[in-house]
């Protein structure tokens, strides 16, 4: 299809004209990531919307089948694909202006990474689709190296090019079994009975093992905190916001072509899912790293997502179409859901960043005085996060429960219990840290000069973050606008043959009558408020008589998640660095805190440094001699020879 | 058929007005309970009107540190208290709208409404303000899937994924679901003592800052912001209480008689907490999460027994 080939290229090449041009450079890929988002929206558009089967859209040379094909589940994640992009590149104008060395460099590879981004949606066959991926996975990795003279950045690309590439080796495995099953490589349904195998089941966990990498699945968690939070922060949320997703976007690839998964593929993906998002949110609460503790975040809305799908393929496995449909489309929309505000979230990071030059909390503070804009966008992404009313994280959250409840009738309802109890303890916990997050940023009196005298960023990055609040905004009052297309998607997904009847069980359009009444009655009360006696202002908060208080003695990020975070100490194992008082009047004192990743820093960082160290026993074998090289493939060969003479 | 749309919209007109009337009541007939019990008088029963009444004419006053999220704390959670009211059956009638899934929306209307209050806590910069914003957001934590594991078992009980069919399901007159029923109830109850700030969780009526919970977030808030502070603490007292009244009134022959049950159940519970209130001391703040684990047992073993 035209458009779609459009789509791909100008987003690809909106790095190139910056490349030539002194300045303008942002401009022109702003502008081309934007007509090519366009262009891209159209035809997805046209997959959700016209019905019938979806577009094959290139022929091979070769074979008589496409090797990209854009369904509906591929249209519907086309959407936050070009979505971000765009926002991100206009963010770039002012974040990563041509001030910056790296800049020509980051808007070719930005726009090269979406191009492949926008392939892996619309691949249906398993070169294309691995093709796409280590594209993907490569230019992101060169992505997050933007400031590479830094030992962080250095480290934390590093374990992602490792741990990307581990997850490509898995899944290339993975395709070849299924392959051995299918007999091609195309995307087809795998015979009735495969999944049941020894085979089947190596199959499913080795895609899972490589998509739960890329997604960021617990514990496969490990690269992605420090990766997200050295790169640039619209590059963080292009990762955060689509990156991982693709991850999912696999899984459901997958589950879609399995037409009989045994019971425990749901209940395990069901399990991780629940695992990464109490645990995400967990170490979220403990971090003091604005850009890491999103990152954690993003950790545990991959494992809200995951609970949708587990809900939805245990309801494929005991066949109960509504429990599929309601699963596979509340995961569908938070995926989309997740991505909005997530990369707005990542944007306004990068707004604070860029006005404090600091990512600590504990450095910010009442930057909602001097930033309003960044503010209120924030705290729409951080309202729609919490999945609270009447935004949109609450949709899709809504929909994944109501799969859970419906869920209680069936047979699996000791699954969908657990569900439910991780989705409230989840939902309440992240309220908890995004209220530390927007009070401690935004709210209060600064903590530090540069806090103080913080400014709005320029129009260029506060106009993406507008778009991206506002988009949240509409999905969340009206989420029957996005309901057809959900539905189709979910169908797809499902492996149904049309769309699925959301609106018979669903009721979007009176959650869409709620958000009414609710916007109502807020803004009579708020009128009512201000229309009363006339307000004092100018005097300083009532603190008990105790006159000094000044911005050090309000509460910190680190005392306002102490209670959370000292509650679940057996699960995060915090380290407190603290110089004891031992005399009257003492000179010196401090106290840090920090909650290490448990997989990064305390098993698989000690135990590979050790397993390399082992290794280096092995050295003598490779003795950089040639002839010794030479002498290796002889006996390999003669060793070859036998086995098969034997 | 008029007539029955009549009738039906004389029910939700009288919803409406109970819920948005009847709540400064109930703190009245708590604090009444608890004077009569100390043998003083106590104030009026219909005190709160009066002090709503008067904060409405008072000027408010702002800190220097706050912005528009202060004033939107309070706003909010009144906004979000009345829409969780539309969604909640007072006795046996259907609530006004209701819908499947009604249960999730209810719950995370008081997230809003938590959510609200806490920012608005911190935006004064107050560190009294960010410990209870703080020791909010942590017992919260356990209340939030205590009222979800008890949605989970009323609905295995009634097949209703609907607040209104789940609380006036006459299901519970089968007696395999009187024990979790009870079990559920009694869950609740220490969600909806914690919820509202109440002993022994809270007390809402000591201004020691460093005990407290709820109080110690709002005391920079003065004048209307103060006084929506109030309503909406009461209209909270009402809504999480017809939760927990629901499914224990019995049901009478005549919808009108009905309500009249729910107006004695309300005040039956106005008296338990009062009571409740009067007889014991308030919980060390460290001990808190217990009795909230213990709540979440409740709920938790009455999914269990509905599933053995």
């Amino acid at each position: 299809m035209i458009l779609f080939g459009l789509c791909a290229f100008l987003v690809a090449s909106s790095g190139v004209p910056g490349l030539f041009l002194r300045t303008r450079g942002g401009l022109a890929a702003a502008w081309l990531m934007g007509l090519g988002a366009l262009a891209g929206l159209a035809a997805a558009a046209r997959a959700l919307f016209a019905g019938g089967p979806s577009l094959a859209l290139l022929h091979t040379p070769l074979g008589t089948q496409g090797y990209l094909r854009l369904d509906a589940v591929g249209a519907f994640f086309l959407v936050p694909v070009l979505v971000l992009p765009a926002c991100g590149s206009i963010f770039a104008l002012g974040y990563w202006d041509d001030r910056h060395e790296s800049a020509r460099r980051l808007r070719l590879l930005f726009g090269i990474t979406t191009g492949f981004l926008v392939l892996l949606v619309a691949a249906a066959h398993a070169l294309t689709f691995l093709l796409a991926w280590e594209g993907m996975a490569v230019t992101a990795y060169l992505l997050v190296m933007a400031e590479d003279r830094e030992p962080v950045t250095q480290k934390a690309g590093w374990i992602y090019l490792a741990c990307t590439h581990s997850g490509t080796l898995c899944l290339s495995a993975a395709f070849a079994l299924a392959a051995s099953a299918t007999g091609g490589f195309l995307f087809t349904p795998l015979p009735m009975g495969f999944a049941a195998t020894s085979r089947g089941t190596a199959t499913f966990l080795l895609f899972l093992a490589g998509f739960g990498l890329k997604a960021g699945i617990f514990p496969l968690h490990f690269w992605l905190p420090g990766a997200h939070a050295a790169a640039p922060s619209h590059v963080s949320s292009l990762m955060s916001g689509i990156l991982i997703k693709m991850g999912i976007l696999g899984l459901i690839r997958v589950l879609c072509l399995v037409p009989d998964p045994p019971r425990w593929w749901g209940a395990l993906v069901l399990v991780l899912g629940a695992v990464s998002g109490l645990l995400g949110v967990a170490f979220a609460l403990a971090q003091h790293d604005l850009k890491r503790l999103l990152a954690y975040h993003s950790i545990e809305n991959i494992g809200i997502i995951l609970l949708g799908l587990g809900l939805g393929t245990l309801g494929k496995s005991t066949g109960h179409p509504a429990l599929q449909a309601l699963g596979y489309a509340g995961a569908l929309l938070h995926v989309l859901n997740h991505s909005l505000f997530k990369g707005l979230l990542f944007l306004g990071a990068g707004a604070v960043v860029h006005a404090t030059g600091s990512r600590d909390l504990e450095r910010m503070g009442g930057l909602a005085r001097t930033m309003p804009v960044t503010a209120a966008a924030f705290l729409a992404g951080s309202w729609a996060i919490c999945g609270l009313p009447p935004l949109n994280g609450f949709v899709s959250e809504w929909l994944i429960y109501l799969a859970a409840f419906r869920g209680l009738a069936f047979p699996s309802s000791s699954w969908s219990v657990l569900a439910i109890a991780a989705l409230a303890t989840i939902g309440a916990l992240a309220a908890a840290c995004f209220a530390k997050v927007f009070g401690v940023v935004f709210l209060g009196q600064p903590r530090s000069p540069e806090a103080a005298s913080a400014a709005e960023p320029p129009r260029a990055m506060r106009l993406p973050m507008t778009i991206l609040a506002w988009a949240c905004c509409a999905i969340g009052v009206a989420p029957v606008l996005v309901a057809p297309a959900l539905a189709r998607a979910a169908g797809a997904a499902a492996g149904l043959a049309g769309p699925v009847d959301l609106g018979g069980m669903a009721h979007l359009t009176t959650l869409s009558f709620i958000a009414l009444p609710m916007l109502t009655a807020a803004a009579l009360i708020w009128v009512w408020c201000r229309k009363g006696p006339a307000a004092r202002t100018g005097l300083p908060t009532w603190d008990c008589g105790f006159t000094a208080a000044g911005p050090r003695v309000q509460y910190t990020a680190s005392s306002f998640a102490d209670g959370l975070v000292s509650a679940q100490r057996f699960v995060l194992w915090p380290k407190v660095h603290w110089r004891r008082i031992v005399a009257l009047f003492p000179s010196q004192r401090g106290y840090r805190s920090e909650v290490p990743d448990p997989v990064l820093d305390r098993c698989a960082g000690p135990g590979l440094a050790r397993t390399a160290r082992g290794l280096t026993g092995l050295h003598f074998l490779q003795g950089g001699q040639l002839p010794l090289y030479l002498l290796y493939i002889l006996i390999t060969l003669v060793a070859l020879l036998v086995w098969m003479v034997a | 058929m008029s007539d029955s749309t009549l009738v039906q919209s004389l029910h939700i007109l009288l919803h409406i007005l109970t819920a948005v009337l009847l709540p400064p009541l109930i703190p009245g007939l708590i604090n009444k309970v608890k004077a009569l019990m100390a043998g003083r008088t106590g104030p009026p029963l219909l005190q709160l009107y009066y002090d709503l009444a008067k904060l409405a004419r008072k000027q408010a006053v702002f800190s220097r540190t706050t912005t528009w999220v202060f004033l939107a704390g309070p706003v909010a959670v009144v906004a979000a208290g009345l829409v969780a009211s539309l969604l909640v059956p007072f006795g046996h009638a259907p609530a006004p709208i209701h819908f499947q899934g009604d249960m999730i929306l209810f719950a995370y209307l008081f997230g809003v409404a938590r959510f609200a209050t806490v920012l608005s806590a911190l935006d004064t910069g107050s560190s009294f303000e960010g410990m209870g914003a703080a020791r909010e957001v942590t017992f919260s934590v356990l209340t939030e899937p205590a009222l979800f594991l008890g949605f989970a078992a009323l609905v295995k009980v009634s097949g209703s994924l609907s607040l209104s069919g789940m609380l006036a399901s006459p299901g519970f007159a089968i007696s395999r679901a009187t024990g979790p029923l009870i079990l559920v109830l009694a869950g609740w109850g220490m969600v909806f003592l914690t919820e509202n700030s109440r002993i022994p969780v809270d007390d809402p009526n000591t201004h020691l800052e460093l005990t407290m919970i709820h109080e110690v977030m709002v005391l920079d808030h003065s004048g209307r912001p103060l006084a929506l502070v109030l309503y909406g603490a009461s209209l909270k007292l009402l809504v999480l209480g017809a939760l927990i009244v629901g499914p224990l009134l019995p049901r009478t022959s005549h919808p009108w008689l009905d309500w009249a049950g729910f107006y004695a159940g309300m005040a039956v519970l106005a008296l338990a907490v009062g009571l409740v209130e009067s007889a014991t001391a308030r919980f060390r703040m460290n001990r808190v999460p217990q009795f909230l684990v213990a709540g979440l047992l409740a709920t938790a073993f009455a999914f269990f027994l509905l599933q053995a």
